[in-house]
């Protein structure tokens, strides 16, 4: 340690202003309050109530670093050293935890975990501290900030934060802000004893979609005056059309999006299945080596999260398809034209995919984190908000078939696939190499496939078993949308995951499933080639 | 000729494929010395084998260490491992061929209640001896299976408890994964917060299937149930994989623990170490030992089982200290017995004392179960659980809910004179078979 500090609290400040003066850092100018310090200490607390007055106490001081302080205790960041109970800020690094001190923001150097004591915080105080945040940021000269600190107060305002808010209006400049700040003094209006505040508060809000507003309007509903029971209702109405309107669009959204992680899953397979005609049952298995791939890459590129996973994309791509070109090479190409056999034999390469995963691997499942561009929603209004991860999965699906499809329709490799699986002898006569053409169109199935995997690592766990998870659902989609159409593939996906988000909110999602596969079963009854069937010569064979 | 041989290293593929999972029995050379078995089912494949695999590291390591402290009545153990392959059916096949052909002498195993269902009537026939250490759904009571894991009273009730008294919860989530343990307990909470005065428009109960990943419009509805402006709570049932993208979802359509806490009763140390946690912070979940409890016993655990695993960053999680608490009580026992015939271990099991994890004992109750004590924790985003809260002393074991219409006047008592699983008080006699 190279500091010490007396125990004795004068001598202690005597020392801090001692050395505050002749530091020459910024700090230098605010003198450390006894409230400041004294709430400071208040933080070591074991009880989590002392800590809220603390937390409390800090804000009132209107110190400049309070701020700071909040923001690291909420992130678990704040400390204090065992020896002589220094608050500190700690960011971990790799052999311990490189410190800052809380009075002067002096470098602290490194200090391993187990001379530190962590500030603990629970839901609760992280509540305190989150409004203490917005309200200290409301200040702030970062207009994201401030915009952020306000929306933050929702269903939190208290007389204290709304007396904030009226005098910050004065000075705020920015539209956006502005507007948040007097929904928000509006909403706080509904609760005023004045009719004429209470109506005019009503027909402000009266296109207003938080949830808080539609719950005070829930109650004044049955106001015993009249014109405002009548106001309210007729406001409530507006807001209820308009709350229903954007569910919908928001179930579209959820099932597009369901619709895209079927597509990206069973792509792979249009092109094994529907194009080649074999049935793999280790396709699930495909995917999960994506998935495992870019686990792989993320761990050799630790502090590149977002890069890892843009990496892992065509890092997954040749895994997954010369596994593909393997298993065909071994064992599918002994097994043409007799689909029995090939579908016993990939599912036992499933299964030994599977296991030898959990042989290297371990069965436990590995996590994959998730870039902060891909978390968090975009948020359109109170009521509709689309979550990043979600949006960035339709682009990437489609972007994905775009490719394939261009594969195929535009260059020789294509042309050569689609020859083959229309006409192989004619192709054969032609010049074309079939069994080679076999092996690249089954790795190519096999590294889309594993592209998917690069794609569900985002949403669902990167395990042994994730192969098998979307093994049904990817011989359902192909097989409705028609084998060997690629835009078969694409809208059959869609449909279903819209028809199944659809039928979800009423039917729970157990029964919603059960449905799309007895629809499915009765469709194929009826249209046994699915939604496109593939028309001339090729059908036939 | 050539097709023929293709023919023939194809199907020999397939037949390596499935022989390469199924029953792998390590019995070690058998006529060594005479020894004590001890059965080990859990599985060492299959989706279950993610929780269950460590259960049979735990029980190796306290069979070495008994070994080393000089076995049992003289002799040393033996394990036999069986692998169940996460499949319901051979769970019963495996525990007739342990107790038949193996003639082990105790039985720990089984995870998820099917298997223990599947189980029971065979362990029950062949009268063995088996420990169950996880949390399950109660409603059960086998002379022969001794429940280590927690009751509801152990885990959900005290845990409902706590958001209602503490976080001041009026609106509840129940949500679970769709097979008999989610259903059991959410009919006893529901059961149980009507009795407390919660309306039925205040709770909403929604099951998804086994490893379901889609959580968009479940989570949304969360939301909007949520935002009546009264505070809500999910209690979570959800089992292992699924929470992942359960707690994605959360995280990315912005509820965060302050919101809306989610309780779980499935999420431990052991699934948190698969996971980035960072949407997690601040959920809950309740069990009867963390990790990052401080005791003694819990250091020395810890500091053993990271030794015998040879990995610093291993974890330890609830049912692992189910194990050892069960596994010292038969050793325990059969020390009292002096002998490990079944039935005398069973009454010498009954009321036996061993310290727990967190710094009290557990004692095994005539009902087969123990007493325990329930803890709150909340994540951190290093993957362990902070106590936030804990009950003053051990909470008994209730097979028998005491929310549900069909099981309130049951209990199960294993001594005499009552000697039975489903006695009904009300009633006075014994419903010959239990469910």
């Amino acid at each position: 340690m190279t500091f010490f500090f007396p125990k004795n609290k004068i001598l202690l400040i005597l020392f801090l202003s001692l050395s505050l003066l002749f530091s020459s850092n910024s700090f230098a100018e605010t003198t450390n309050s006894e409230p400041f310090i004294q709430a400071l200490e208040l933080l070591q607390s074991k009880s989590y109530q002392e800590k809220g007055r603390a937390i409390e106490q800090l804000t009132a001081t209107k110190d400049e670093r309070v701020q700071s302080i909040l923001e690291a205790m909420l992130k678990a960041r704040l400390f204090y050293t065992k020896e002589n109970k220094v608050t500190v800020i700690g960011i971990k690094k790799e052999d311990g935890f490189s410190l800052t001190h809380i009075l002067n923001q002096k470098d602290l150097g490194i200090v391993s975990k187990s001379n530190l004591k962590k500030i603990k915080v629970n839901n609760k105080l992280r509540g305190i501290l989150r409004a203490s945040i917005a309200t200290l940021s409301l200040s702030s000269s970062d207009t994201k900030k401030r915009l952020n600190a306000v929306k933050q107060m929702y269903g939190k305002t208290n007389k204290a934060t709304i007396d904030a808010l009226k005098i910050h209006l004065e000075t705020e400049t920015n539209n956006k802000i502005r507007s948040e700040i007097e929904t928000l003094l509006h909403i706080n209006d509904l609760d005023s004893n004045d009719k004429e505040t209470q109506l005019s508060a009503i027909k402000f809000l009266s296109n207003d979609l938080h949830p808080e507003t539609k719950n005070k309007l829930v109650v004044l509903k049955d106001h015993s005056n009249k014109e405002i029971a009548a106001a309210s209702q007729s406001a409530l109405k507006n807001i209820n059309e308009k709350l229903g309107f954007y569910d919908n669009v928001n179930t579209a959204f959820f099932g597009l999006s369901l619709g895209s992680v079927l597509v990206l899953a069973a792509i792979g397979l249009a092109i094994t299945f529907g194009v080649m005609g074999v049935i793999n049952m280790a396709h699930g298995e495909l995917i999960m080596l994506g998935a495992y791939t870019t686990y792989v890459i993320q761990q050799l590129m630790p502090n590149y999260i977002g890069l890892s996973l843009v990496v892992a994309v065509p890092a997954a791509f040749i895994v997954s398809g010369s596994v593909g070109i393997l298993i065909e090479r071994l064992v599918i190409r002994h097994l043409y034209g007799r689909p029995l056999e090939t579908l016993l034999a990939t599912f036992g390469i499933s299964l030994i995919l599977q296991q030898a995963v959990r042989s290297v691997f371990s069965p436990l499942n590995r996590s994959v984190e998730t870039p902060s561009w891909l978390s968090g929603s975009l948020e359109i209004n109170p009521a509709l908000s689309l979550t990043y991860n979600r949006l960035y999965i339709i682009l990437f699906c489609l972007a994905v078939f775009t490719l394939l499809f261009l594969i195929i329709k535009k260059t020789s490799l294509g042309l050569s696939v689609q020859a083959v699986s229309q006409n192989r002898s004619m192709a054969r006569a032609m010049g074309i190499r079939a069994s080679r053409v076999d092996a690249l169109t089954f790795g190519l199935g096999s590294g889309i496939a594993g592209i998917a995997g690069v794609a569900l690592s985002q949403l669902t766990n990167v395990g042994p078993n994730l192969g098998q998870a979307y093994i049904i659902d990817s011989f359902m989609v192909v097989v409705f949308g028609g084998v060997g159409n690629l835009w078969g593939t694409l809208i059959s996906g869609f449909t279903l995951g819209i028809a199944n988000k659809f039928m979800e909110p009423w039917a729970g999602a157990v029964l919603a499933k059960i449905m799309v596969l007895v629809f499915i079963i009765l469709f194929i009854q009826k249209r046994p080639r699915g939604l496109f069937p593939q028309k001339g010569r090729a059908a036939e064979s | 000729m050539n097709i023929n041989f293709k023919k023939i290293l194809a199907t020999t593929l397939v037949i390596i494929s499935s022989t390469f999972l199924s029953s792998q029995a390590f019995s070690a050379d058998e006529k060594k010395k005479e020894t004590i078995k001890v059965g080990v089912l859990h599985s060492l494949s299959g989706t279950m084998a993610i929780s269950e695999t460590t259960l049979k590291d735990t029980m190796l390591m306290l069979i070495e260490q008994q070994n080393k402290k000089g076995g049992l009545l003289g002799k040393q153990l033996e394990a036999v491992v069986v692998d169940p392959a996460s499949d319901w059916p051979l769970f019963a096949e495996k525990t007739r061929e342990l107790i038949s052909k193996e003639k082990v002498d105790s039985i720990f195993g089984c995870w998820t209640s099917v298997s223990r269902k599947s189980v029971l009537p065979v362990i029950e026939e062949l009268n063995g001896l088996m420990f169950y250490p996880v949390q399950y759904e109660g409603e059960e009571s086998s002379k022969n299976i001794f429940y280590t894991g927690a009751a509801p009273n152990q885990q959900a009730i005290p845990a409902v408890n706590y958001l209602m008294d503490e976080i001041k919860v009026k609106r509840w989530v129940l949500a679970g994964t769709d097979y008999v343990y989610p259903r059991t307990t959410n009919k006893i909470l529901k059961a149980y917060l009507i009795s407390k005065g919660v309306a039925e428009k205040d709770i909403m109960i929604n099951y998804t299937p086994f490893g379901h990943s889609d959580w968009q419009s479940i989570v949304s509805d969360i939301k909007k149930f949520g935002s009546a402006g009264m505070k809500t709570a999910v209690v979570s049932t959800i089992n292992g994989d699924a929470n992942v993208p359960f707690y994605k979802e959360l995280g990315n359509q912005g509820l965060s623990s302050e919101d809306i806490p989610v309780v779980a009763f499935s999420v431990g140390e052991e699934e948190l170490s698969g996971l980035d946690t960072k949407p997690l912070v601040g959920h809950l979940a309740a069990w009867n030992y963390f990790m990052s409890v401080e005791s003694k016993e819990n250091e020395e655990f810890i500091k053993t089982w990271q030794a015998f695993i040879k990995d610093k960053k291993r974890v330890t999680n609830d049912p692992m200290e189910a194990h050892v608490i069960g596994f010292r009580m038969w050793v325990k026992a059969v020390e009292k017995a002096g002998t490990t015939d079944t039935d005398k271990v069973i009454d010498a099991m009954i009321g036996i004392e061993v310290p727990n994890m967190t710094g009290g004992t557990a004692k095994m109750l005539k009902n087969h179960h123990l007493t325990k004590p329930v803890l709150i924790g909340e994540i951190q985003e290093d993957g362990q659980f902070d106590v936030v809260w804990k009950t003053d002393s051990e909470v008994p074991g209730d097979a028998w809910s005491d929310f549900l219409p069909g099981s309130k006047d049951l209990i199960s008592d294993w001594t005499a004179p009552i000697k039975c699983g489903n006695y009904n008080t009300k009633e006075k006699k014994c419903l010959a078979t239990a469910k």
